[in-house]
């Protein structure tokens, strides 16, 4: 546990309470955010990797969602304890939040520079004339033309990607130490997609902030992280820098979402290769491994029992019983 | 915003125009005349159908109508003698103006609120409340409501008057009795619609930008939740402002709602007439604040060019 750590998250377990019984949609996720680096958490739709990011600002709604156990700590401070008045102060300022899809997350009666400038609306010591300042450099920043005449404008006035620009500038405009982003990019069209994330990228390097970046598109990962968590069923299942899980891919899971991704340099008779299988249903969690029903190189003891953390090295995790020194040394299959 | 405004000045000339013109056919196509009485010899009837001028043709009738309103005259009432429809909607029209604003301010801002608790309080005890009076409002009667505010505050209570409108303490339960069904139904409508709102994304995308609830709820939830509320409001206005006959019955209030059912008992063709053309008006116009309001809430549907 590094010293320049921003943000550790310790066992988190995050689950709601809903008429169908207890959905355990977090269980018991441990990972670490340093300071200025991008950390990409990948998986596929219902793995968790929103409701982590959620957790962290505390944004689940609390009922039916609450922690079972585990920490969050930002600097130092625990999260999970704060009140809603406490979260206040960090939401905004300290983490920002970039949503999913900018169409709807921009309050359509708002214009838009009132809305960038909400995130000051708990800090009275920053003075209406200054508000304004930081929100048209931001939108500056962001890379929005004709500044003023935008600031003045409502959110159907503006593109999809600049809608997202503006989400963006709200969730920096407050100078926060970490951004966490949840599939910013899933719901534009893929030039737009490209734009952004060269200007997350290029924001990144001025402001120095930290990136949490949700997705489940592997090639966005290998674009724009430094680091990776891949969650399965709730669970991290590997993580590690983005070359690590690229090249020495260490779960049977990471290898069948890289497997899964559509490659140029391949020829055209190459088929992409689904992973077989739904994923495990959360209301009763597989006491194993939670892929094993869908894993080919599984083995019995993955169904019986949750595999424990292996690293394969330094700081490369991987929780599968194949990387137990008494596994059978198995070749993953890449194409 | 001023072409927008002339154009839908133009429609609603229109629209009073073709009131008009039904309204005049049907009153004259229904059974009976405003004339008929044990004391009406045909000598008398004739003499009155010549005075109000009911022996020309129909169209020359309605042209006269028509003209004798672009000059703004009513005409006068045929069972209310020698008294124009002018005179009786300007002495009746003030009580039903004020009853009817007592019973808006009262019905909308407490529907409003009701609505606002009900949905951020979603399935606890004030939700239920604010349930309860919706459906109580929605399904009392107004003149049962109205005479159970009398018997209880009136009678038992001896707190209130429960007729005439001489002053404040006169408004009071005419005013609950006229709003109650409005206040259920604005409180209803805001319920369902900040439901709605209140699981947008751009909830969540201002809560992480770390402001209050309270701000939450004014600044992002009321204004994108209140337009069902405001589209209901219009017709809604328009009929409370100019009175309704069971409330001023019930409280002896002498508005108009009175004269208007009156009026068709009586086949009083000119007064008819008059409080239909009087009412569409306020209708109209009330609709068309509506929709200035429209785009002032929600700059979605603001109209061409500024």
């Amino acid at each position: 546990m590094s010293e320049s750590s921003l943000l550790k998250i310790e066992d988190l377990t995050f689950s709601f309470r809903t008429y169908g019984g207890v959905v355990k949609a977090v269980r018991g996720v441990s990972f670490e955010v340093n300071a200025g680096e991008t950390v990409g958490i990948v998986g596929e739709s219902g793995c968790g990797k929103s409701v982590t990011a959620q957790c962290i600002l505390k944004l689940n709604p609390e009922p039916p969602g609450f922690f079972e156990k585990g920490s969050i700590q930002y600097h130092g401070e625990e999260i999970i304890t704060k009140s809603d008045k406490e979260m206040r102060k960090i939401r905004g300022m300290e983490i920002g939040f970039i949503f999913q899809d900018p169409m709807t997350s921009l309050n359509p009666t708002m214009r838009i520079g009132k809305q960038i400038e909400e995130v000051f609306a708990s800090h009275p010591e920053i003075s209406k004339k200054e508000r304004k300042e930081r929100a048209i450099e931001i939108l500056k920043m962001v890379g929005i033309n004709d500044v003023e005449r935008r600031y003045m404008q409502y959110p159907h006035e503006l593109s999809g990607g600049m809608k997202q620009r503006v989400m963006i500038a709200r969730a920096l405009v407050g100078n926060p130490s970490i951004v966490i982003a949840d599939e910013p990019t899933t719901s534009l069209d893929v030039t737009i997609e490209a734009q952004i994330l060269d200007l997350l990228k290029k924001l990144q390097k001025e402001l120095g902030t930290a990136i949490i970046f949700i997705t489940h598109d592997l090639g966005v990962i290998a674009k724009l992280c430094d680091r990776v968590v891949v969650m399965y069923g709730g669970k991290i299942v590997e993580s590690g820098m983005v070359r690590d899980i690229f090249y020495q891919t260490g779960h049977p899971y990471t290898n069948g979402l890289l497997n899964s991704v559509p490659r140029l340099d391949l020829s055209r008779d190459v088929k992409l290769v689904p992973i077989q299988g739904t994923p495990p249903d959360l209301f009763s969690p597989p006491v194993g491994c939670p892929f094993a029903a869908r894993c080919e190189y599984a083995m019995k003891v993955c169904r019986e029992e949750m595999p424990p953390e292996f690293e394969l090295s330094e700081g490369h995790y991987c929780a599968c019983w194949l990387r137990h020194p008494n596994a059978p040394e198995i070749q993953l299959t890449r194409f | 915003m001023a072409k927008y405004i002339l154009k839908r000045l133009a429609v609603s000339i229109v629209t009073l125009f073709v009131l008009i013109t039904v309204v005049f056919v049907l009153v004259r196509v229904m059974p009976g005349d405003p004339f008929t009485g044990e004391k009406i010899t045909p000598e008398i009837k004739a003499n009155l159908e010549a005075y109000y001028g009911f022996d020309k043709p129909l169209p020359v009738q309605y042209f006269t109508y028509v003209g004798n309103l672009l000059k703004g005259e009513f005409g006068y009432s045929m069972k209310f003698m020698n008294r124009s429809v002018g005179d009786i909607i300007a002495l009746s029209f003030p009580y039903s103006f004020d009853l009817g604003m007592r019973a808006l301010t009262l019905s909308i801002s407490l529907g409003l609120i009701f609505g606002i608790l009900a949905a951020r309080n979603r399935g606890k005890k004030l939700d239920l409340f604010c349930v309860v009076v919706a459906i109580l409002g929605t399904s009392i009667p107004d003149f049962i409501m109205g005479a159970l505010l009398q018997y209880v505050f009136g009678i038992e209570w001896g707190l209130l008057p429960v007729a005439q409108y001489l002053g404040f303490q006169y408004t009071i339960l005419p005013s609950i009795a006229l709003g109650f069904y409005t206040l259920a139904m604005v409180s209803r409508m805001m319920r369902a619609s900040m439901l709605e709102v209140i699981s947008q994304d751009y909830i969540k995308t201002a809560k992480s930008d770390g402001i209050s609830n309270l701000r939450i709820v004014w600044r992002h939830q009321i204004r994108n939740a209140i337009m069902p509320v405001v589209t209901m409001l219009g017709p809604v206005v328009a009929a409370t402002l100019t009175g309704t006959f069971v409330i001023e019955s019930i409280f002896a209030i002498p508005g108009m709602g009175k004269y208007y059912v009156e009026s068709v008992q009586n086949l009083d063709y000119s007064l008819v007439l008059g409080m239909t053309v009087f009412f569409g008006s306020v209708m109209i116009f009330a609709n068309f604040l509506v929709d200035i309001l429209y785009g002032i809430i929600d700059p979605r549907i603001r109209l061409g060019g500024k």
